[in-house]
């Protein structure tokens, strides 16, 4: 071993470089890695400047490029989307969605008075992995006693649908059975913004649960919505707003969104890139005042709003766990 | 100015001279400094802690995540050892030349076609031939992210492209023996602690397996990392038509047992030993003993 002592003391010598290198160096060195790197440009570059862009993230791209990043993004994370929510919320997600769908009370209560056993039927936007989808069939069977209620469940993103179909593959809703002879639960592939596959004036209920902060244009689909369901119906939307109104536990919660999550979101599912893109996207959301006059202004009736000084809506929404997720409502006219 | 703000004043300015690996919060999560090459993400101290941690612990669990493995060494790799593993490359005239070049290896640089029509016993036609044996491709590695120095970066990808030539050289194959004895020569050899950390999963080996890793494995790859050449200084494009053997010589390593040769000695040995075992059994039965 006393040959090898030399060499592997020099390897341990203690000081190597200081470690810095003068500025000169260090951009000469950081140019030649661009410029061998410098194969494709990004391509929010090729956008001319007549071409409308949108935002993806912090990043500015194509209108027309979003919707097919955003299914990339969501290609990738389906598989692990339900565990990956558990760590990131520590599990919270199941009481806002539990609260959200109780809050809505889906499913007719029969009476001896009712006749048809038609029960609700009810439209789940972005609801791919189903779990929305399926606390609504749960509250109206065995709450509401209601075995005519269904739910569409649909999604932008055959994988996400994929995984609701699992789901729903063990739950006594996929089947026809003698209770309920039709289906309860159908998938539609479809984008938000273009629900031209259902009819106007047919929808109960509306949900879409942390999906429409994904969308393109929110008003289109706000419009969309207002479109297909009856009057009456209620449209309502569960999710994250850009910030806290508490100043200590806003940075507290910025800091976990863009520290923890992505780096979850690495160890986890491999993904970095897709979680920075979730956290930067909750960034750009309109805060409850201006989503919930964007909702006024597709012609919805907002219940519990007031105006206050300044014109700003104000009540219209519930805060969730302290301003971390909200839940809007609104109820087309009759 | 009174005595305390000139005495402030003087600790600022000195702490602003130490090296920046030393000053423990140069940064915020959410105000993270720009990238200093595509792909770069910087991280606080906190996030690099818990990468380490998270991505140890993952790919303890799952061994098939070399993404896992890949953050857990640029997550251990600074302060010191990445550091180190660039001046041992700026103090060797070839590993200058790597530096200053910068070659990737990936698919397209690296053309198994060309490779297979060397002649035999030269390095490349031993690089191809491993790879097929083994079934991988020189697919292209995870870029490197979280190291924020942009020639440290390049040391890491070009130590995590060049893992497969040491591969070659010595005949390690790919299944967990192979790796961790890969794994304890290259720590001997760039001492970088990602390799160190993964000689953990000894605890995964079978137990027959574990004892020849002690045996032969650990003490050939310690002793030959230690007394070999630093691996990360060969110019491995332009050694592509080198005899295999020159090279061992010239880089000071001995090529080790054959791993799946005597794997498979001793799968057949108990098939063997089974197979008379089972026929004494059916013979004794058949006599009615």
């Amino acid at each position: 071993m006393a040959g090898l002592l030399p060499r592997a003391t020099k390897r341990l010598r203690l000081s190597p470089t200081s470690g810095i290198i003068c500025r000169d160096c260090r951009r000469a060195v950081t140019s030649s890695i661009r410029h061998s790197q410098q194969q494709q440009p990004a391509p929010s570059q090729h956008v001319s400047q007549s071409e409308k862009t949108t935002h993806f993230g912090f990043e500015t791209v194509a209108e027309e490029l979003k919707a097919s990043r955003v299914r990339t993004v969501f290609s990738s994370v389906a598989a692990s989307y339900d565990t990956m929510n558990d760590l990131m919320s520590l599990g919270i997600h199941r009481l806002w969605k539990d609260h959200f769908v109780r809050s809505l009370n889906p499913g007719i209560r029969p009476t001896s008075y009712s006749q048809s056993a038609a029960g609700q039927t009810i439209l789940d936007i972005a609801g791919g992995t189903g779990d929305i989808a399926l606390r609504l069939l749960d509250h109206a069977t065995t709450i509401n006693r209601d075995n005519g209620t269904s739910v569409i469940i649909s999604d932008i993103n055959p994988e996400m649908l994929a995984e609701g179909r699992k789901r729903f593959a063990t739950s006594p809703y996929y089947a026809s059975t003698a209770t309920s002879p039709n289906r309860r639960v159908s998938f539609l592939e479809a984008n938000a913004e273009d629900l031209s596959a259902i009819e106007s004036n047919s929808i109960d209920l509306y949900t879409v649960a942390f999906g429409i902060r994904n969308f393109t244009h929110k008003e289109v689909a706000l419009k969309e919505a207002f479109r297909v369901l009856k009057p009456g119906g209620v449209f309502a939307c569960l999710e994250f707003t850009p910030r806290l109104s508490n100043p200590i536990m806003n940075g507290i919660y910025k800091r976990w969104s863009f520290g923890a999550i992505p780096l979850i979101g690495q160890v986890v599912a491999a993904d970095r890139e897709s979680y920075q893109y979730l956290v930067e996207s909750i960034e750009r959301f309109p805060s409850q005042p201006e989503f919930a006059s964007m909702i006024e202004e597709a012609g919805f009736i907002v219940p519990g709003k007031e105006r206050g000084d300044g014109g700003e809506l104000q009540g219209g929404w519930e805060d969730l766990s302290l301003g971390i997720a909200a839940i809007h409502k609104g109820v087309k006219p009759v | 100015m009174d005595i305390r703000t000139q005495m402030s004043q003087h600790t600022f300015r000195r702490l602003l001279a130490l090296p920046q690996p030393l000053r423990l919060r140069t940064f915020s999560i959410l105000n993270r400094p720009p990238p200093n090459y595509p792909g770069h993400v910087p991280l606080t101290l906190v996030e690099r802690g818990a990468l380490a941690l998270g991505s140890a612990f993952g790919s303890l669990r799952n061994p098939h995540r070399h993404d896992l493995i890949a953050a857990l060494g640029e997550a251990t790799a600074k302060p010191y050892f990445i550091a180190r593993l660039r001046a041992a490359m700026l103090a060797n005239p070839t590993g200058r030349r790597i530096l200053r070049d910068k070659p990737r290896i990936t698919s397209q640089t690296m053309s198994l076609e060309k490779l297979r029509q060397l002649p035999e016993n030269t390095v490349g036609r031993a690089y191809a031939a491993w790879l097929d044996r083994e079934g991988v491709t020189p697919d292209t590695r995870d870029q490197v992210r979280y190291i924020d120095d942009p020639e440290e970066a390049y040391v890491m990808q070009r130590y995590r492209e060049t893992h497969d030539f040491t591969h070659a050289i010595t005949g390690l194959p790919v299944i967990i023996e192979g790796e961790l004895a890969v794994k304890a020569f290259e720590f001997a050899n760039t001492l970088l602690p990602m390799t160190a950390l993964s000689l953990v999963a000894v605890v995964r080996l079978k137990a027959v397996e574990r004892k020849r890793f002690f045996e032969t494995y650990l003490p050939w790859a310690v002793g030959n990392g230690l007394k070999a050449e630093e691996v990360i200084n060969v110019y491995w494009e332009e050694e592509l038509e080198t005899d295999v053997e020159v090279l061992r010589a010239r880089l000071g390593i001995e090529i080790p047992p054959d791993l799946r040769e005597t794997r498979k000695l001793l799968r057949d040995k108990n098939k063997a030993e089974r197979a008379a075992r089972d026929a004494k059994d059916r013979l004794g039965a058949g006599m009615g003993l």
